[in-house]
């Protein structure tokens, strides 16, 4: 019988000094579980180990949230305020030249990011030509910026597309230089 | 219909007429035929503080078919004239008459019209009218004058909208047809365009751009009282009244491309009544109702179609030049008056009959836009540049005779004549 119960001992102690290593294992070991109170943040607490030096000190447990979501919108909206917000156009044309494709990512990422964010977008035209059929190409150029950020991602609750015509120009002069300047979407948070 | 008449020679061009405040009248061109007509001064025409016979005269010039002239004798309607006398100094016609200030603080205004050419009277009226409306009732004069000398309907009583921009202001104006009188109805620091008489000229239709798009407002001119008619998804302009007063059609770009639809004057539902993929807009209602005029850049370049009003296919109506807009109908519905881009930059007032046929061009200045018809067809008021600066501008329908008003530091634009109401 001596011979049996050597191996048995060291086992146990071979157990106990693997439990001793591990993390706590209830199941194996018979020790009491303490019952810890929570941590009051109140002054009236006096039994706490790390004595805070004010009342509205972060709580120990408190466990900072990192939302990357949230993160990735302040980030693209703040790439985007440094964006120009103007989208220029060729006489007579609607097309969105590629010069322009970075502005309307920076704003559609915004856009997806959060979807409570509204735009809105303001098609212009120069001052040659009358006023009510400036007045809807200058709604044409408005709807090309806002379909392209449509099909980039935003919803089409979170754009609308408005026109000035000619109404608004940039630059009050009579010449290329500036009608160029009038040819315009111009990009606005709301 | 025309009296005996001299022939005269053809007036200087520039004859300018005293007028009040910032406003010349300039009238320009030759008339082929005028009648000669003296207006004396009305008997205590200073005391109520309104030149009674120097407005008579002014109206009577600017519609190109009279010459007017003062008369050197002091006259009213009570006056024995001698006839004879006038012929003598070349008279075909003799207005005289009176302002007198009632013990109410009204006026009781009386004036006679004679044919020096057949020796008799043709006309004795006397009125009371607030101070308040004494210009109203010389240019009712006018009217009566015009209309028994020529067989016409003048349209001196009438009203004309425009909007004014002075830096970042405009203004929403109401003017007599002569320019002066002139009264807000609207101030925004931001664009007025599209202002649209209803038919009993109580309302004007606008465009405004005060919530930073463009809504279509209906206001009472007597009130000021002001309502949104169209305020939906993007762009809501370019409303226009049916000549029943019960509806108005406009653009608007809520369903994607600028279209027509038409509302009840009320306000709610917007039946849409075009349906191309193109850019409709412009609508203006002939005078029957029954066929709405517009602009559509359907087959390329803007140009002016026609579509029932209760819906149904469009078919084209300018076929001259490449781009044709802001299209009107004269009251007879016979006359299109539009606006033509040709050559470069050059946008010219143009005339053709709506059934088809020659194009007439009625101006030389290259920055036309708006034009209106007065109500009784026989003038246009529009709108172009000379030297720099937005002036408005009348003119007969050949083109022959022009009357400029002109403003001293303001763009004008956008004018509409209003009704025969007054």
């Amino acid at each position: 019988m001596n011979r049996t119960r050597t191996p048995l001992l060291s086992s146990l102690a071979l157990a106990a000094l693997l439990a001793a290593c591990s993390s706590t294992d209830l199941s194996q070991t018979a020790a009491p579980v303490e019952t810890r109170q929570p941590v009051a943040t109140t002054p009236s607490t006096t039994n706490r180990p790390a004595n805070p030096a004010t009342a509205s000190a972060t709580p120990q447990s408190r466990v900072a949230t990192v939302d990357l979501a949230a993160q990735n919108a302040a980030a693209a909206a703040k790439a985007a305020s440094m964006l120009p917000r103007i989208v220029y156009f060729d006489f007579d044309s609607f097309v969105i030249k590629d010069e322009f494709k970075p502005t309307l990512d920076g704003f559609a990422k915004v856009l997806t990011a959060s979807k409570t964010k509204r735009l809105t977008v303001e098609g212009h035209t120069d001052e040659r030509g009358g006023r009510e059929y400036n007045l809807a190409l200058g709604q044409k150029r408005a709807e090309a910026v806002a379909k392209s950020l449509e099909l980039l991602g935003a919803a089409d609750q979170q754009v609308e597309a408005v026109s000035f015509g000619k109404e608004r120009p940039a630059d009050a002069g009579h010449d290329e230089s500036a009608w160029a300047k009038n040819r315009r979407a111009e990009l606005k948070e709301k | 219909m025309w009296p005996r008449r001299r022939i005269l020679t053809a007036l200087a061009a520039g004859a300018a007429l005293p007028a009040a405040a910032q406003f010349r009248i300039e009238i320009s061109g030759v008339g082929a035929t005028q009648v000669p007509v003296v207006v004396a001064a009305f008997r205590d025409e200073e005391g109520a503080g309104v030149s009674m016979a120097a407005i008579v005269r002014s109206d009577l010039q600017r519609s190109g078919l009279f010459r007017p002239s003062e008369s050197p004798l002091k006259l009213d309607e009570r006056s024995d004239v001698v006839l004879a006398d006038w012929r003598a100094r070349g008279a075909d016609a003799l207005v005289a008459g009176s302002v007198a200030r009632l013990a109410d603080g009204r006026f009781d205004v009386r004036f006679k019209l004679w044919d020096v050419v057949k020796s008799e009277q043709l006309l004795g009226q006397a009125n009371v009218v607030l101070a308040g409306d004494l210009r109203l009732a010389a240019h009712r004069i006018a009217d009566e004058v015009h209309q028994k000398l020529t067989g016409e309907r003048g349209v001196n009583a009438t009203r004309i909208a425009y909007v004014l921009r002075t830096g970042r202001r405009f203004t929403l104006h109401i003017t007599d047809a002569d320019g002066e009188g002139g009264q807000v109805a609207l101030a925004s620091p931001e664009p007025i365009i599209s202002p649209a008489w209803s038919p009993d000229g109580t309302e004007l239709a606008y465009v405004s751009f005060e919530t930073q798009k463009a809504v279509v407002w209906v206001q009472n001119l007597l009130t000021g009282e002001r309502r949104m008619l169209a305020n939906f998804r993007g762009s809501n302009s370019a409303p226009a009244w049916s000549p029943d007063g019960r509806e108005l059609a406009m653009t608007l770009s809520r369903d994607g491309p600028s279209q027509l639809y038409v509302m009840p004057r009320s306000g709610g539902t917007a039946r849409r009544l075009t349906n191309s993929h193109a850019i409709d807009t412009e609508p203006v209602y002939s005078p029957d109702g029954g066929t709405i005029y517009f602009v559509s850049d359907r087959g390329g370049g803007p140009q002016i179609y026609r579509v029932p009003a209760a819906g149904g296919n469009a078919d084209r109506v300018s076929f001259s030049g490449a781009y044709n807009i802001s299209p009107a109908i004269s009251p007879d519905g016979k006359l299109l008056a539009y606006i033509t881009r040709n050559g470069g930059n050059a946008f010219k007032l143009m005339t053709q009959e709506v059934d088809g046929g020659t194009t007439q061009a009625l101006t030389d200045t290259v920055d036309d836009e708006s034009p209106s018809f007065a109500p009784n067809g026989r003038l246009l008021v529009y709108a172009t540049r000379q030297q720099g600066r937005d002036v408005l501008m009348t003119t007969t329908l050949d083109g022959k005779i022009k009357t400029r008003l002109l403003t001293s530091g303001a763009d004008m634009r956008e004018p509409a004549w209003g009704p025969f109401v007054r």
